[in-house]
């Protein structure tokens, strides 16, 4: 069975370390917050300008002028703090955020990412990705294994336009975790019941697989 | 001194065809909504907008989209916006995408008085193409020069009557930013107070940025996502 994109949040949860401060990109990034392991304590840096983001509001606690970088209304936990946007990438350029978590349309096997644009297609904007590629000390990708039309994502080049070279170190998918190595994609773990051969058949670019591959456990 | 204006009519009687905006904001959080709209009601046209993003189809920035007074958009994100898209794609408006710190960074740095920065954001992408590299202890960096704007229009959740401002929660984003970087800035305001209401420790924007000030009226503050959860 392939993971779910809870399961795939729930998976790199594990990722976070007591002390993190960690920086959640939109969509399956965002559900890593409901997965934080007990007794972890991290603080969750929103780029446009907060750190120590909470929950999404009550009703009673909207507050239009408190949303997250996907503009979603939220809250603040107690010893959070505002401050503006040079500030933010500041500190994210300074290497001061742990570990970065963001969505990918295509990542090679040397750690490039591509998020941001289709040419012809579909023109969104970059918003704070490629400063958050070009400085984050750890990112990791949480992405689907395939597109839409079942080619895979893991390249041995990007096609798309690039938001940042050599920099992703990890990629958990709804197929695997795979980590960024010097040889191509290191194959860590496998869903349950996800075949090492299915896995291989799906990643374009080069897939190194060790002895033993383990089933990611929940 | 006073910087108390009437209001937005008046604040921004001098913005004419063909001027460059910093508009502050991030999403619709924190968007100068009376000048925009007086904007929208003169017609201004030829507009270049430096803006974190481009509104929603009927509301912020896109409001001057809609009525076409927008000839170039500097922004790092503009999902949100179908007509901004339709425009975009059939070449009647011209879009420049730069990575979000890198913005912020290039306002920082006109309101600092230095002329360029160098930031690693962009480098190996489209957006490095036709900018100097230099590489700093084995790292590549871009150089981005500071913004060059005619005017920066912010929103303040506080100011006083000499100029000085406050911000509430994620609504400050931007507006600091590009209230040091305008060559003349116009800052609407919530709450307009005599000078010496605020705590001076308290101040985000030192008044001797702000040229314009008056409080604004009906602020609709609308919300993109919003997100609740279950009490």
């Amino acid at each position: 069975m392939s993971l779910t994109k809870e399961q795939i949040a729930q998976r790199i949860a594990r990722e976070l370390k007591h002390g993190f401060y960690v920086n959640l990109g939109i969509g399956i990034p965002t559900l890593v917050a409901n997965y934080i392991p007990s007794g972890v304590d991290v603080v969750l840096q929103s780029e446009n300008g907060l750190l120590g983001m909470g929950p999404f509001p009550t009703p009673d606690q909207v507050d239009p002028d408190l949303i997250n970088a996907g503009k979603q209304t939220i809250t603040t936990i107690p010893g959070s703090v505002f401050f503006d946007s040079a500030i933010s990438f500041g500190m994210i350029r300074a290497g001061k955020v742990d570990l970065t978590v963001l969505g990918a349309m295509e990542v090679s096997e040397q750690g490039d990412i591509a998020n941001w644009k289709i040419p012809g297609k579909m023109v969104k904007g970059m918003g704070g990705a490629m400063d958050l590629v070009a400085s984050a000390r750890n990112i990791i990708v949480a992405m689907m294994h395939t597109n839409p039309k079942g080619e895979s994502k893991l390249l041995t080049r990007c096609d798309l336009p690039l938001t940042g070279v050599r920099c992703v170190k990890k990629v958990v998918t709804d197929l695997a975790v795979l980590d960024i190595t010097p040889d191509g994609f290191l194959l860590r773990e496998r869903a349950p019941g996800v075949t090492v051969e299915e896995i291989q058949s799906k990643t374009a670019g080069k897939l190194v697989v060790p002895s033993t591959v383990p089933e990611i456990l929940f | 001194m006073n910087k108390v204006v009437a209001g937005p009519d008046v604040a921004t009687h001098d913005i004419k065809d063909g001027a460059t905006l910093l508009l502050g904001g991030f999403g619709l959080c924190g968007i100068p909504e009376n000048c925009i709209s007086s904007l929208v009601k003169k017609g201004i046209k030829e507009l270049t907008c430096i803006s974190n993003n481009a509104g929603v189809d009927d509301f912020g920035i896109g409001l001057l989209l809609q009525r076409k007074q927008v000839r170039k958009m500097i922004s790092s994100y503009v999902g949100e916006n179908a007509e901004f898209e339709r425009q975009m794609l059939s070449g009647e408006l011209q879009v420049e995408l730069i990575p979000q710190g890198t913005l912020a960074t290039r306002c920082l740095a006109a309101g600092y008085g230095m002329p360029a920065i160098f930031t690693p954001a962009g480098v190996g992408t489209e957006v490095a193409a036709g900018k100097e590299v230099r590489n700093f202890n084995g790292k590549d960096y871009l150089l981005e020069y500071a913004f060059d704007a005619d005017f920066a229009i912010v929103k303040a959740w506080k100011g006083d009557t000499m100029g000085n401002l406050i911000f509430h929660a994620t609504a400050r984003n931007f507006n600091p930013l590009m209230a040091m970087a305008g060559k003349i800035t116009i800052a609407e305001v919530e709450e307009l107070v005599p000078a010496g209401s605020l705590d001076p420790d308290a101040i985000h924007t030192p008044g001797i940025y702000v040229h314009r000030i008056f409080e604004g009226k009906n602020y609709e503050k609308r919300i993109e996502q919003r997100t609740i959860r279950k009490a």
